[in-house]
């Protein structure tokens, strides 16, 4: 097999808030034998709050996002669930109405660029399920995770629309019995955890304008994993790991009850099967201690 | 030809609970073969007329069109009469958990009551406002492409499906929910419509679109594909289109990812929360302290940019189609 090759689209909270996860995505792709060229031209995808203002500002940025995907000749993968949903959106909408791509291509022949609709987008999670596959992760676990249970935590945007997210993948999912992340848990020796919140949502798109309901929400799902006996939660977007790691005290507060949970970045959980170091996955930049190391 | 009809047994645990005289609700079970001819609502007749005809649930028009027998087949909102058992067995396996759209509205085993759901739909003014000439000359005519930009939203049959999928909706009793968002939009839409009141209302923080999380959980349950999250969508683009946007911090937070972006390309986190909350920053201080220690915020000269800046800044300017 050729070695795989993705461009990468690395997000904005991969570079900030989140740099454990743009740490342990390097290392498992490493692991992995996979070659990530970095997006660095590359904006934010609006994270949908630019889409509630400008829709077709935020199509033209996302546009020029794919098209440098597309200079490269690659499949585009993404680390965030939200950057996931926004960019493939994009794709969506210009791959079906030809007269709106042809308006976006105006604007980005100003700058020399042009979106063809070449380049597949897809989440880094679903790239290791069907590029990599489960079998070949199984064969290359050096450090099962047997002793723990995990929690899944999917995240809205990988998982719906789902008409939209299984054009993106060939693993399909179901919003309402998802298991891709359940199969990767598996694969890496752990027993995963089922909950009634593992599709729900963690409220982080209203943080700032709605915080109650935000810290309710994330509450729910990280007691639906301590009610379920969880040593841990992992999900495969940063915006939920900010939520679940960073507010889990405000959450704590907002429903009444004190929780205590280590929640692993998809990245994370692999790289630690895999045997990498964990340095090189960041796990002191969490704020819940992630103490079973 | 042969017409062997397929059956798959299933075992179904049925939710049931009468307001008047139960304190708790309790599940009944019960195992049936189920065959590939057979809709959800086939299910619930079965059960009501051959085990016991105390089950209560509504149904009436038994073609997806009246929204009465909506629930929830563990724990996803369906039209009872639309969907297929074989479906079913093929998502969830062959254990089926048949609740009402919700637990704590329950009245009657599925029967409940959507008090909340009618008046949230009443708020928005779900009619077109117009001051109409009562003795017209000509025909008041929408063009098709008019009748288009309501994009399918006037295909809601009031079934409760999203509105009950709606996690914010257990939450926030204020908040309106998709179904009345998806009606606002689709009077608002309405070019014969002429109301100043609607999309205010649906802009009000608490109640309005601004507390919406985004999660799509409305466009999966809707059984006629309304796709409610679009609609609330298109309802912030309006409010920013009509002038209606207030200075507040969901708005900033939406406007400060323009702001954001033309400086960085990529979005400065720290910044987009000053912006958004001014003052109100002070209240993020503790957890933005322990982020801190945990190098989860970066100092001001290690927030990166992206490179071409100058294509992307270039983009903005010419590509921009609001103002705020």
């Amino acid at each position: 097999m050729s070695k795989l090759r993705y461009a990468l689209f690395t997000g904005c909270t991969a570079k900030q808030s989140t740099p454990e996860q743009y740490m342990s995505t390097m290392a498992v792709a490493k692991k992995l034998g996979i070659e990530l060229v970095e997006l660095v031209e590359a904006s934010c995808c609006g994270a949908s709050h630019l889409q509630d203002y400008d829709e077709f500002l935020s199509l033209v940025l996302n546009a020029r996002n794919i098209a440098y995907a597309e200079k490269h000749g690659l499949t585009m993968v993404t680390i965030c669930n939200t950057c996931q949903l926004n960019i493939s959106m994009t794709k969506h909408k210009l791959d079906k109405d030809p007269e709106l791509k042809a308006k976006v291509n105006e604007k980005l022949a100003e700058v020399g660029l042009e979106y063809k609709g070449t380049s597949q987008i897809i989440h880094f999670l679903y790239a290791i399920i069907d590029d990599i596959g489960l079998d070949k992760i199984r064969e290359m676990v050096v450090r099962p995770l047997s002793q723990f249970n995990i929690a899944p935590f999917y995240g809205c945007h990988n998982i719906r629309p789902s008409e939209l997210q299984n054009e993106t993948h060939k693993t399909a999912e179901s919003p309402y019995n998802p298991t891709s992340l359940d199969d990767l848990i598996i694969a890496c020796g752990g027993e995963s955890v089922d909950y009634e919140e593992k599709n729900k949502c963690c409220g982080f798109h209203v943080e700032l304008q709605a915080p109650k309901t935000a810290a309710v929400l994330t509450g729910n799902a990280i007691a639906g994993a301590m009610d379920n006996n969880a040593d841990m939660m992992v999900t495969p977007c940063p915006l939920c790991h900010l939520k679940l790691d960073t507010q889990a005290e405000h959450a704590g507060e907002a429903i009444g009850r004190e929780l205590d949970m280590p929640v692993l970045h998809m990245q994370q959980m692999v790289g630690l099967a895999l045997g990498c170091d964990p340095k090189e996955l960041g796990l002191e930049h969490h704020v819940v201690d992630v103490n079973f190391v | 030809m042969s017409d062997k009809i397929e059956t798959k047994k299933v075992k179904f645990k049925v939710f049931r609970f009468n307001a008047d005289t139960d304190y708790l609700p309790k599940y009944e079970d019960y195992e049936m073969e189920v065959t590939s001819e057979e809709v959800m609502l086939d299910i619930l007749n079965r059960i009501k007329f051959n085990h016991d005809g105390s089950f209560s649930y509504r149904r009436s028009c038994r073609h997806g069109i009246c929204g009465a027998c909506a629930m929830k087949v563990n724990g996803r909102s369906t039209l009872a009469c639309k969907e297929r058992m074989f479906d079913l067995i093929d998502l969830f396996g062959d254990e089926l958990t048949i609740e009402p759209l919700s637990i704590k509205r329950a009245v009657k085993d599925l029967v409940i009551d959507k008090k909340d759901f009618w008046d949230k739909h009443n708020a928005v003014n779900p009619y077109v406002v117009a001051d109409i000439d009562e003795e017209p000359e000509s025909e008041n005519i929408v063009s098709p492409e008019e009748a288009e930009q309501l994009l399918d939203a006037d295909y809601c049959i009031q079934c409760g499906a999203c509105h009950y999928a709606c996690p914010v909706i257990e939450i926030n009793e204020e908040f309106f929910g998709p179904a009345a968002f998806a009606a606002a939009y689709r009077f608002s839409a309405d070019v014969r419509d002429s109301d100043d009141e609607r999309l205010k209302t649906v802009n009000e923080m608490g109640q309005g679109v601004w507390d919406c999380v985004k999660c799509f959980e409305c466009a999966e349950a809707c059984p006629k594909d309304v796709n409610p999250i679009e609609k609330i969508t298109k309802l912030h683009q309006m409010a920013f289109k009509e002038g209606i946007a207030e200075n507040n911090v969901a708005v900033r937070h939406a406007v400060g990812f323009e702001k954001s972006m033309a400086k960085r390309g990529v979005l400065d986190e720290g910044g987009l929360v000053l912006y958004s909350e001014g003052l109100g920053i002070v209240k993020h201080i503790p957890v933005a302290l322990k982020m801190f220690r945990k190098g989860k915020i970066p100092l001001p000269w290690n927030i990166p940019t992206s490179e071409n800046m100058d294509e992307i800044q270039k983009l903005m300017k010419s590509s921009s189609t609001v103002k705020f």
